[in-house]
């Protein structure tokens, strides 16, 4: 069995975001790098799998994105991933959606995964879009947002995670993709042996063309800070000044406090 | 502009976002008509034409089936968009029917401007604005972000044919775990977000909440990362709520967020990011430290 886990790496988003002079989205100078938390799950996954088949599967983490992502790599390595794969595109954050499944594509096709696992979305962009198109351009089954997931042979049961909690249970034969969502794992940390030995193995890179980049279907402009227009009143100051407004802002304006709760 | 919506159908019943699809063609000043996959007593009102599907027939989550039914409605009609709630089901379905039409996606529309749709990026905190390049155009909209509207009228329908066969089965419904919590009857809500900053720190929002005799809640950040579970969620995803007073805590106010707590009578905000987002339905924004600011509002509401 042969697995495919796809990652991306994000910037924090606490940091503050400076627009690059493109207006396509931000300057990366000084900001910290890390694996998409989706994508942990992805690894995750993979890892539990391969060990669920006494060690059979193989495992391949691949990477779009600048020299930096090769960290994010080896950290899916160290996780336990057998082979690491980096298409060096320096130009990732302009690509689109459409984009990025096609080199994912390109390479997954002649390989013949069996089991493809992305996040269900990356936390900077969000569009939700790689894994499915990447799917549907493979031809293989695709299940998104999956909370729970088992394999019996070549048959596998996953459960979606729905509106207001509820799930949806499917199942769906081999090849597959699936696409990773908060609940389904918690993603171990890597062992210091495991960063060791990661940090040994070579890394296949591929060039955007290799893999099978096309053009854009969407153009983007105006990225900038959210425009906002407030309307209540605004308080800054001391902490234990603001305390004494904000109760007897409370007071005056809900009956929360003499409801018996604040004593 | 031809827009073809797309709605969904969950558990027998036409969901209520539907009427936020029509608030967007409104917005546009678009031409509507109506994809629906769902049961024939029940179709949408207004005056145009519905795509039809009995969900009977056609199941309720078979994505390779329904992508086929849609593939057909946009052969039949040729719309410049499709276009999709972003919900569990619009989310799966759009980008099958984008990859199949070779169309550009733009994902969680919060806008339109010109040619091209704004959309949220890095949780919320940041916009872009996305033009489609393909003639068609497939679109979710975020929750929320569209006026809600009830056209009224009678639909002409246009029986669509499913053909079956789907490399995805659906098996059933789980409903959520009981032993969540029930936060729509809250009087106080204090939520945490992602401005927490850790763990830790989430004792000091449930020490407010305490004191506040309120329930503790989150937003989505938070409970990604591991701090609350699930079932105090807040948001699209989770709970809609409406108590007396919803004190947020280091929330941005992403509008998955604030599409489930708009309906509180009174917001406290409490953030260092004087430009957060939640800004816009706070009645009082306190601009603070939360790690000096919450003991303090716990140790005054205490004495």
């Amino acid at each position: 069995m042969k697995i495919l886990v796809c990652v991306k790496q994000v910037p924090d988003l606490e940091s503050r975001f400076v627009p690059n002079a493109a207006g396509t989205w931000f300057e990366e100078a000084g900001l910290a790098f890390r694996m998409n938390d989706y994508d942990e799950f992805a690894v995750e996954e993979a890892v539990r799998i391969k060990e669920q088949l006494g060690g059979a599967p193989e495992v391949t983490v691949l990477s779009i994105g600048p020299g930096r992502v090769v960290e994010t790599v080896r950290k899916a390595m160290a996780m336990g991933c057998d082979h690491g794969v980096h298409v060096m595109d320096q130009d990732a954050a302009d690509r689109d959606p459409w984009q990025i499944a096609a080199m994912i594509a390109g390479f997954a096709g002649p390989r013949r995964f069996d089991l493809i696992f992305t996040g269900m979305q990356s936390i900077d962009r969000g569009s939700g879009q790689v894994g499915l198109l990447t799917a549907e351009r493979l031809g293989i089954a695709c299940v998104t947002t999956v909370v729970g997931f088992s394999l019996e042979g070549r048959r596998a049961t996953a459960e979606r995670e729905l509106e207001g909690g509820a799930r949806g249970v499917v199942g769906f034969g081999l090849p597959a993709l699936v696409t990773c969502q908060l609940g389904l794992n918690t993603p171990r940390y890597p062992t210091l042996p495991g960063i060791m030995k990661s940090k040994k193995r070579e890394i296949e890179c591929l060039s955007p063309d290799e893999a099978g980049l096309e053009a854009p279907l969407t153009m983007v402009s105006g990225f900038a800070p959210q425009v906002r227009m407030g309307s209540g009143t605004v308080l800054e100051g001391d902490a234990v000044e603001l305390a004494a407004q904000v109760v007897a802002l409370l007071n005056e304006k809900t009956a929360v406090l003499r409801r018996g709760g604040a004593q | 502009m031809k827009t073809l919506l797309v709605a969904e159908c969950r558990q027998g019943r036409p969901a209520d976002a539907t009427a936020e699809l029509f608030g967007f063609a409104r917005t546009l000043g678009a031409e509507v008509s109506v994809a629906y996959i769902g049961n024939p007593d029940d179709l949408p009102r207004f005056d145009g034409l519905v795509y039809f599907a009995d969900v009977r027939d056609s199941g309720e989550y078979d994505p390779d089936v329904h992508k086929r039914l849609l593939l057909q409605a946009v052969e039949a009609g040729r719309p410049d968009a499709v276009v999709f709630m972003h919900s569990s089901w619009g989310w799966d379905l759009a980008p099958r029917v984008a990859a199949a039409l070779k169309a550009a996606q733009v994902t969680e529309v919060t806008g339109v401007v010109g040619e091209g749709y704004i959309v949220d990026s890095c949780n919320g905190k940041m916009r872009r604005t996305v033009r489609p390049l393909t003639t068609t155009v497939v679109l979710t909209l975020q929750p929320g972000a569209f006026p809600a509207l009830q056209p009224g009228g009678a639909p002409e329908i246009h029986l669509l044919r499913a053909e079956h066969g789907s490399n995805v089965e659906f098996i059933r419904y789980e409903p959520p775990p009981a032993d969540g919590v029930d936060l729509t009857r809250a009087e106080v809500i204090v939520s945490a977000g992602r401005g927490v900053g850790s763990r830790e720190h989430v004792e000091l929002v449930k020490a407010l909440a305490e004191a506040l005799g309120g329930e503790v809640g989150a937003s989505r950040p938070a409970v990604d990362a591991g701090w609350l579970e699930h079932s105090r969620q807040v948001g699209t995803t989770g709970q809609t709520v409406s108590p007396a007073l919803y004190v947020a805590c280091g929330i941005s106010g992403a509008v998955q967020h604030l599409a489930g707590m708009k309906g509180a009578a009174f917001v406290l905000a409490v953030n260092t990011d004087r430009d957060a987002p939640i800004g816009e339905v706070a009645d009082l924004f306190v601009v603070a430290d939360l790690r000096q600011f919450l003991p303090a509002l716990t140790a005054k509401l205490k004495r």
